[in-house]
């Protein structure tokens, strides 16, 4: 399995902190596994329609949108970061 | 000396400035960062991702004691719901020279407005709710840093 966590608006429009999926197929990208989530319609598919909008982590390590996913633990999605 | 601290509660800047200039160095830089008011804001709510943040900052912190001579780092992010006034961050450090603790001070705000993990939503008096959006300038001054 891979737990997938959420913040900011992507997290209000999936309406999940987190949620666990299958291990996606290998040699699958985080782009591969942002479409699959679009697919799914309702809260996803408004969240993921624009994967230029998201930007992604691996086991709390930030990575583009063409990284394999290989044996990471967690995947996180969420827009652009605004602190400071 | 490198302190990290994500915490929602308020901090003491004079208490933190008084720690980075028992370094000996001669030299202490800091920047606060404060929520700004106006236009209707009552509240900015501060998320952030808790099984990353302190590390990433950590590397962050990192990176900066890599490309200056510094004695020390401290770098402080509050998350959690904070009003006009309130501050939210804290970046000090402590060198031998001035020009590398400012010149450093300077790089650790900007990469931490890239590099962070942390969304701002900005709440207003008429209810209405806002994600702050990333800006265009601070995207280009964290890449003027190189990677």
């Amino acid at each position: 399995m891979l737990t997938i966590v959420y913040f900011a608006w992507v997290r209000e429009a999936v309406g999940l902190d987190e949620e666990r999926v299958e291990r996606p197929a290998p040699g699958s990208t985080v782009a591969d596994i942002v479409a699959t989530l679009a697919a799914r319609g309702g809260g996803h598919a408004e969240a993921f329609a624009d994967p230029a909008r998201l930007r992604a982590a691996l086991d709390q390590r930030f990575v583009g949108m063409d990284a394999p996913v290989g044996d990471a633990r967690e995947l996180a999605l969420f827009p652009p970061v605004t602190g400071g | 000396m490198k302190r990290i601290a994500i915490q929602p509660q308020d901090f003491d800047v004079a208490a933190e400035l008084a720690a980075l200039e028992t370094l000996g160095g001669g030299g202490v830089a800091s920047f606060t960062g404060v929520v700004r008011g106006g236009g209707g804001l009552v509240a900015l709510e501060l998320e952030h991702y808790p099984a990353m943040t302190q590390a990433q900052v950590e590397r962050i912190a990192e990176d900066a004691m890599a490309r200056w001579p510094l004695l020390g780092v401290s770098v402080i992010h509050r998350f959690g719901r904070l009003e006009p006034g309130a501050r939210i961050v804290f970046v000090g450090t402590a060198s031998r020279h001035r020009a590398a603790a400012l010149e450093s001070c300077a790089f650790l705000i900007d990469w931490l407005k890239s590099h962070a993990p942390f969304w701002k939503k900005e709440h207003f008096e008429d209810g209405a709710t806002s994600w702050v959006e990333p800006r265009a300038e601070d995207d280009a001054k964290a890449r003027g840093w190189g990677a």
